[in-house]
């Protein structure tokens, strides 16, 4: 047993309005510079639909993620070592620039110096890297905004797979939901396996994923292995990029930007503490449908005095510790089972979970045709087919999605009950399976949702890991990557280096 | 000290210590700017054919001259006679040419057309093109030139040039060029250019072909230092 600890997040879709704010406050800390314009660290999706960059989740055709061969053993989906060496001159599987959208800003200029006319000046757009006037505008982070665009092109979703999703098409039957997606951090990155550099790794202490911007060489066969679509190529400089996981605030406790601007508290971040070793044999497991349950045994009890005293050994500090004894994250996804992997299918052991949304219940309940399960609705008759939530989240297998949605239902009753009615409905508890304990902390967690209960994040004490606090002072900070004194250990000239960035040394550990 | 001596017995070393020194000083000082700068993103259309056109006519080209040039005539005697490895030289050569030709021609014409390619096209990236497609006319027309002379007697010139350099013989290495086509002395100056722009431009991501792949796991951690 190796035990590492990670800051993982949940997303409660649930209560998830669709309002972008976490993608505009991203955008605006990290992505808005040139040759990323037209990338979104975090966007916000309507599902169904075929997402940003188109198609991402349909891996016959972008090849992302891992395969299992018949001996057991796991590869990238993109090729083994060999054919991604092979395909490095001309990328097969990456997305071209529309896929995704051609970055464009408005000629508002004009409306300011538009000679006298008869009609409204207006701004058109214009392409960012070609400076051109575009026509048509024709794809976004969020094209298919509340259902945008016709059902016969939206439905290519793969997650509609083995669903009669025709009937999905017409109006009184359609559904919707909305799915905002960042980097997921994997266990397994596909990303990782994929970089020909070696530049992009996971950091030990948080589980954070980075790209190693000066390593990088710009190969780009990441941007195919990610299943997710998560890392951008920066046209401009050359090199790929990804959803930091606002490393710099996290590491000083703070909560990502994202999490932290989300109106509707949806977001959770939170500490899971895993066993390093378990990871190839878990991502390997046969069925594609085991995957989310040996997931979840990878993950560790925090509570567990053995767990406790073995992680310490393998360096974990106490402050980890404690905060993932009072982790939501690990309460949401191992002790409740509320929240769910995205694709676990991708056997990348994604880290950031989803609680699948409820969703109105049909009119026909009212009318007496729709069962209801004792005083909960029968969870087949929400709008959202369970099958399509199950394709998202569970690798296609509906008892989990079932679980987590008769729990929430679950925890609505038993509050009215106790609220309006003033009395104990504990039968609807003992039917998913929830203690009375249980359910009152799953409301404070998902009701209320108070920002120490949704953020627990431990500061990654960084003043430890430096041996000389003082010889960061003038030191050159963040930099894309000119480097202010100098990369390698030795000077050119012969002087010494005083790069402060560099105080903190990383030692690389191959896996 | 003639022309010659300078072109081809000081310029060489000129060559080379720029190429070692710059690409070190930029490796070190402004490691962020080393990167293949791949722009398949902006247009992927024939970028399949054209870039592995061009890349594998290259690099066997690149592979060959090392080959062909440094090795030394007692070895390879034990194997091939000087008129065959000609012969081969100028088969193999002319086909991966040609292939890179194409290759070259078509990214040429990509960057030169496609209004994205060329909105985002440096004067450094034309400058290589420009310097590659040259040097590899001159290389196919030398092609043309060797075929007056199949007995290898210039090849065996041209080698001896490239083993004097390299065993810091400067003035030897000058007198063995002097007498050949000036299609050889324009390819060969201008490849001792092309080392001269090496560090500055893209072409540095020759060095960084990622062959150790090879050997490395596939998952990579990182692990804060502890103090």
């Amino acid at each position: 047993m190796k035990i590492r600890s990670q800051v993982g997040m949940v997303l409660n879709l649930d209560k998830c309005i669709g309002c972008h704010t976490c993608s505009i406050t991203c955008k605006n800390v990290w992505t808005s510079r040139e040759g990323v314009e037209y990338a979104w660290f975090n966007n916000v999706e309507t599902k169904p639909g075929i997402g940003y960059p188109k198609e991402w989740e349909n891996q016959d055709k972008w090849h992302g993620g891992w395969k299992r061969s018949d001996n057991g053993s796991i590869r990238p989906r993109i090729g083994g070592k060999f054919r991604v060496l092979a395909n490095i001159f001309a990328n097969p599987d990456l997305p071209a620039i529309d896929d995704y959208y051609e970055p464009f800003d408005f000629d508002y200029q004009h409306l300011h110096t538009a000679p006298l006319g008869d009609h409204q000046p207006t701004a058109r757009p214009r392409s960012l890297i070609s400076g051109k006037r575009m026509e048509k505008i024709d794809w976004g982070p969020n094209w298919e905004e509340i259902l945008g665009s016709e059902f016969e092109h939206r439905s290519k979703d793969k997650n509609f797979d083995e669903v009669q999703k025709e009937i999905y098409g017409q109006y009184e039957n359609t559904f919707m939901m909305y799915l905002p997606r960042l980097c997921e951090h994997c266990l397994n990155p596909a990303c990782v396996a994929s970089c020909p550099s070696g530049a992009i790794y996971k950091r030990e202490e948080d589980g954070i994923v980075l790209i190693d911007q000066d390593k990088c060489r710009g190969w780009r066969m990441c941007v195919s292995g990610c299943p997710y679509k998560k890392i951008y190529f920066n046209w401009k400089s050359g090199k790929s990029e990804k959803c930091i996981f606002c490393y710099p605030r996290v590491e000083s406790g703070m909560p990502t930007v994202c999490a932290e601007t989300c109106v509707g508290r949806i977001r959770y971040l939170g500490v899971l503490l895993y066993d390093a070793d378990k990871i190839a044999e878990v991502a390997s497991v046969a069925s594609d449908q085991d995957l989310y349950e040996r997931q979840l045994e990878i993950f560790l009890d925090p509570n567990d005095p053995q767990v406790i005293e073995q992680a310490l050994k393998d360096g974990v500090p106490l402050s980890v510790i404690e905060a993932a004894q009072k982790s939501p994250v690990y309460k949401l996804a191992c002790d409740w089972k509320l929240a769910l992997p995205l694709h676990p299918e991708y056997r990348t052991l994604p880290m950031v979970w989803y609680v699948p949304p409820l969703s109105p219940i049909q009119h026909a309940t009212q009318e007496g045709f729709i069962g209801m399960d004792g005083v909960i609705p029968d969870v087949e008759s929400l709008r959202i087919p369970v099958k399509y939530l199950a394709n998202m989240l569970t690798a296609g297998d509906e008892r989990p999605v079932l679980l987590a949605l008769r729990r929430l239902l679950a925890m609505r009753a038993y509050k009215r009950s106790e609220q309006v009615e003033n009395q104990k409905d504990l039968e609807v508890l003992e039917k998913v399976g929830l203690t009375e304990a249980q359910v009152q902390e799953m409301y404070r967690y998902l009701a209320i949702a108070d920002y120490e209960d949704r953020y627990v994040i431990p500061t990654a004490h960084r003043e430890e890991a430096m041996s000389d606090a003082f010889a960061e002072r003038s030191g050159c900070g963040f930099t894309f990557g000119d480097g202010c004194h100098g990369s390698s250990d030795y000077n050119m000239f012969g002087g010494k280096k005083s790069n402060g960035r560099e105080k903190i040394k990383m030692i690389q550990i191959q896996e | 000290m003639t022309i010659n001596i300078l072109l081809f017995g000081v310029f060489p070393y000129v060559a080379m210590v720029i190429a070692v020194l710059g690409a070190w000083a930029r490796f070190d000082m402004a490691q962020y700017t080393w990167k293949a700068q791949s722009s398949q993103m902006l247009r992927t259309k024939n970028m399949r054919v054209a870039s592995n056109l061009f890349h594998i006519g290259v690099i066997f080209i690149l592979f060959g001259h090392f080959v062909g040039l440094l090795t030394p005539e007692v070895i390879y005697h034990h194997f091939i006679s000087t008129q065959a490895k000609q012969l081969l030289a100028m088969v193999s050569g002319g086909f991966f040419g040609i292939l890179c030709f194409i290759g070259l021609t078509m990214l040429i014409y990509r960057r030169l057309v496609d209004e994205r390619v060329r909105a985002n096209t440096t004067v450094s990236d034309m400058l290589v093109l420009i310097m590659l497609w040259l040097q590899l006319t001159l290389g196919l027309l030398s092609i043309v030139v060797s075929t007056h002379h199949l007995d290898g007697s210039v090849m065996v010139q041209l080698a001896n040039w490239a083993q004097s350099i390299v065993s810091l013989a400067p003035l030897k290495a000058a007198a063995y060029v002097e007498s050949v086509h000036i299609i050889y002395k324009l390819h060969i100056l201008l490849g001792l250019s092309l080392l001269v722009v090496f560090p500055f431009t893209r072409l540095v991501h020759i060095v960084s072909a990622p062959i150790w792949y090879f050997g490395r796991r596939y998952q990579v951690v990182r692990q804060k230092q502890q103090a």
